[in-house]
C-alpha cells in the first residue's frame, strides 16, 4: 500500500509537469485551432532565458527571493515576444491556408527554434539551479514528494484556474471562446480577432515559461532539446484529456503520470511509452474527443 | 630500355632475395591502411614505424635491425585472409594487427596454423582472447567488456554488496554494458534485483526510483550517458536513498559533474586509465608531429604498446621463434606508452584499460589502485 501511494504521487508530480506544458498546448489550440508543435520550444527558451537571467544575477550575490522574481519575468517576457513573433511570422500569413498547411508550418518552426538555441548558446547539457526556495518536508512525507514537486503542483492548479476564470468570466475570455466558435461570425459583430489570437498567444507562451522554469529547476539541467521531448508528451496529455479543454489538459496529464508511474512500478520501465500510448488508444476508441473533449466534426 | 628496365628488376629481386638470408627481423603490420576505416589503420603503420625507427637506431633488437612488412585488409575479412597469407608467405615473425574485431578473428587461424604470435592495437570483441581458440593472439586494447567486468567486480570486492538494480538508457551503448553487468554480476553470486531501461531525456524518473527502494537493492548500476545519470542520483538523494551510484565512462565526464553539482559527490565510475601524463606517450607524440605532421589518430598510443611489447620480448628472449615470444610476452612486464604492461594467458594486457573514479570534492579520483 505504501508502495502504491509512492507511484501514485510520484504520478501527480509527473502529470503536475505534463499539465504546466500541457495548458498553453491546450489553450492555444481551444481559440485558434491550431496544434502549435513550436510550444515545447517556447518553454526551453523561457528556461533558458531564466538561467542566463538568474545565473548572472547569482554569481553578482543578489536576494534569491529577488532572482526569482526578476528571472521570471525576463523569462515570460521573452517567451511572450517569441510566441507573437512566431505568431506573426509562421501563423498568421496562413490563417485561412488549410489547418495542414499551418501544422506543417508549426513542425518548422519547433525545428528552427531548436536549431537557433542548438547554434546561438550550446549543444551541451548545462545545470540549472534551483530558483525555487527548498524545504525539506517532515520525514514520513518526504520519501514521497519534494519541496519542488509540490511547488509544481501548487502552481500547476493557480494557472489552471486562472486560465479558466480568465476564459470563463472575462471580456478577453468571452473574446476568445467567440473567435473560437466562429472565427468570421465574431468578426462581423466587432470583435478584433488578431488582438485576441495575439493576447492568446502571449498568455499560452508564458505559461510555458513558467513550466520551463520551475521544471527546469526540478531536473537541474536544461539542453536545447528538452523542449521537443516535453511537448511531445504534453501534447499526448493535452489530446487524452480533450484538446482545448483546460481541466481536460490537467486532467489528461495526471492520467498519463499515473499510468506511466503505475507501470513502471508494476510491470516495467521499459514499456513506459507503451503504456502511454495504449491508455491513450483506450482512451480515444471509448471517447474520441478526449476525457473532457466536445465532440466535434473536424480533427487534424 | 625495357630490358635494362627488366634487368633492373631482376636484379633488385636477387637482391630483395638475398637480404632475405640476411640478418633482419621482419614485423608484419597489418591493418586497414585504405578503404572507410582507414583512420583506424593508418595510425598503427606511423607507430610501427616510429618504434622500429628507435629500436634500429639502437641497434635493433636481439643483435637484428627490424623491417615492417605492411599489408592492407581495409578492415574486410574477406581480404584479411589475403593479407594474412601474404605476411606468412613474408616470412614475419610476428604481426602487429589486425584493427578491425572481424578482420582479425579471419586472419588468426593462419597465424595459428603458421606459429605466428599476432597482437591486435583495436579489436575488442571480447571472444578473440576469451574463448581460448587462438593461443597467439594478443591485445594492448580492453575487451568490450573490461569495463564491466571491473564494475562487478569493484562492487563485489570493495563495495560489498549483495543485491543490485541495474538500469539503463535503452540505447546499445548503456544497454550493452548493462547486459555485461548482469551477466557478469550472476555469475558472481550477485542477485540482480532490478533490470530496467527508462526513457532517455524524461522530466522525472521517481516512479523508478521508488521502484529501487521497494526492490530492495543495496546498489545501482546506471548504463548510459551522464544527462539521465545526474536527474537520477538526483532523485534518489531527493528520497533519502544513500546507496552507492556506479557506472561507466558515458558518466565518467566532468560535465556530469558540473551538471549534477552536490548530487554527483560519491558517485563511482568507470573509465579509460589516464596516460596523458604518462613521459613515453608525451613523447610518441611528440614524435609523431615531428615526423608526420599532426596529432596521431586513434589507437595510436595502442599500436605504439603492442610494437613495442613484441619488439621488446623478442629482445629479452633473444630469439624469433614462436614459442620464445610468446613466453616473453606473458613473463616480461614493459613499459610502454600505457603504463607497464604485460600479458595473461589468454593473451589480454595486464595494466591496460580501465580504472574506478569516485566523485569527492568536484572530481573524479581514482579508488581501485
Amino acid at each position: 500500500m505504501d508502495y502504491f501511494l509512492k507511484l501514485l504521487l510520484s504520478g501527480t508530480a509527473k502529470g503536475s509537469i505534463y499539465a504546466l506544458i500541457a495548458l498553453g498546448y491546450t489553450m492555444v489550440y481551444g481559440i485558434i485551432k491550431l496544434i502549435n508543435f513550436a510550444h515545447g520550444e517556447i518553454y526551453m527558451i523561457g528556461a533558458f532565458v531564466a538561467l542566463l537571467v538568474g545565473g548572472t544575477l547569482q554569481s553578482a550575490g543578489v536576494n534569491p527571493a529577488v532572482i526569482l522574481v526578476v528571472s521570471t519575468l525576463a523569462a515570460v517576457f521573452f517567451a511572450a515576444a517569441y510566441g507573437l513573433t512566431m505568431e506573426k511570422i509562421a501563423y498568421k500569413p496562413l490563417r485561412t491556408a488549410p489547418r495542414l498547411s499551418v501544422l506543417i508550418s508549426a513542425i518548422g518552426m519547433s525545428m528552427f527554434l531548436q536549431n537557433l538555441v542548438l547554434l546561438s548558446q550550446t549543444e551541451k547539457y548545462l545545470s540549472f539551479p534551483s530558483f525555487l526556495p527548498e524545504f525539506l518536508f517532515l520525514k514520513p512525507i518526504r520519501g514521497y514528494i519534494n519541496s519542488t514537486q509540490f511547488i509544481i503542483l501548487i502552481i500547476t492548479s493557480i494557472v489552471m484556474v486562472l486560465l479558466t476564470l480568465l476564459i470563463k468570466f472575462t471580456l478577453i475570455g468571452k473574446a476568445m471562446r467567440a473567435t473560437s466558435q466562429d472565427r468570421e461570425m465574431a468578426q462581423l459583430v466587432g470583435i478584433n480577432i488578431n488582438s485576441v489570437i495575439t493576447v492568446t498567444f502571449i498568455i499560452g507562451s508564458a505559461t510555458a515559461a513558467i513550466g520551463g522554469i520551475l521544471i527546469c529547476s526540478y531536473m537541474g539541467q536544461i539542453n536545447y532539446y528538452i523542449g521537443f521531448i516535453a511537448g511531445i508528451k504534453a501534447f499526448v496529455a493535452a489530446v487524452l484529456g480533450g484538446i482545448g479543454s483546460i481541466p481536460g489538459a490537467v486532467l489528461g496529464s495526471f492520467v498519463l503520470g499515473w499510468t506511466e508511474s503505475l507501470g513502471t512500478g508494476y510491470i516495467s520501465s521499459d514499456y513506459e511509452d507503451s503504456f502511454a500510448f495504449i491508455i491513450l488508444i483506450l482512451i480515444l476508441t471509448v471517447k474520441p474527443s478526449g476525457i473532457l473533449g466536445r465532440k466535434e466534426n473536424q480533427k487534424v | 630500355m625495357k630490358k635494362l628496365l627488366l634487368i633492373a628488376m631482376a636484379v633488385l629481386l636477387v637482391l630483395a632475395g638475398c637480404s632475405k638470408e640476411s640478418k633482419t627481423i621482419k614485423l608484419g603490420v597489418a591493418g586497414a591502411h585504405s578503404g572507410d576505416l582507414a583512420s583506424y589503420g593508418i595510425p598503427s603503420v606511423h607507430a610501427a614505424e616510429l618504434v622500429v625507427e628507435m629500436y634500429n637506431a639502437n641497434g635493433g633488437a636481439a643483435g637484428k635491425k627490424i623491417e615492417l612488412v605492411v599489408e592492407d585488409d581495409q578492415c574486410k575479412p574477406e581480404i584479411a585472409t589475403n593479407t594474412a597469407s601474404k605476411l606468412v608467405g613474408a616470412e614475419v615473425v610476428a604481426v602487429m594487427g589486425h584493427i578491425c574485431s572481424g578482420a582479425t578473428k579471419a586472419a588468426l587461424g593462419i597465424y595459428k596454423d603458421s606459429k605466428i604470435p599476432t597482437i591486435s592495437p583495436s579489436a575488442t570483441n571480447p571472444p578473440l582472447t576469451q574463448s581460448g581458440d587462438y593461443p597467439n593472439f594478443f591485445r594492448t586494447i580492453a575487451p568490450d567488456d573490461a569495463q564491466a567486468n571491473l564494475a562487478v567486480d569493484f562492487i563485489i570486492k570493495s563495495l560489498n554488496l549483495k543485491k543490485v538494480a541495474i538500469l539503463h538508457d535503452k540505447g546499445d551503448y548503456g544497454k550493452g554494458f548493462a547486459e555485461l553487468c548482469k551477466a557478469a554480476a550472476e555469475a558472481n553470486g550477485v542477485e540482480v534485483v532490478l533490470f530496467e531501461g527508462v526513457n532517455p531525456g524524461a522530466p522525472d524518473y521517481s516512479a523508478v526510483v521508488n521502484k529501487i527502494g521497494n526492490s530492495g537493492a543495496a546498489g545501482v548500476v546506471w548504463g548510459g550517458y551522464h544527462p539521465e545519470a545526474s536527474k537520477l542520483v538526483q532523485q534518489m538523494k531527493d528520497k533519502g536513498m544513500n546507496i552507492p551510484f556506479v557506472s561507466d565512462d558515458g558518466v565518467k565526464d566532468d560535465t556530469f559533474i558540473e551538471v549534477a553539482g552536490k548530487y554527483a559527490e560519491g558517485v563511482y565510475a568507470t573509465g579509460p586509465i589516464d596516460t596523458s601524463s604518462n613521459p613515453m606517450a608525451i613523447k610518441a607524440i611528440a614524435d609523431h608531429k615531428a615526423k608526420y605532421g599532426d596529432e596521431p589518430g586513434a589507437f595510436f598510443l595502442n599500436a605504439y604498446a603492442a610494437t613495442v611489447a613484441v619488439l621488446n620480448a623478442i629482445e629479452k628472449s633473444g630469439k624469433t621463434d614462436y614459442d620464445s615470444i610468446t613466453n616473453a610476452l606473458r613473463s616480461e612486464y614493459v613499459e610502454t606508452p600505457l603504463g607497464k604492461i604485460s600479458f595473461d594467458s589468454r593473451g589480454d594486457a595486464i595494466g591496460i584499460g580501465f580504472s574506478v573514479y569516485q566523485v569527492q570534492n568536484g572530481k573524479y579520483v581514482v579508488v581501485n589502485q
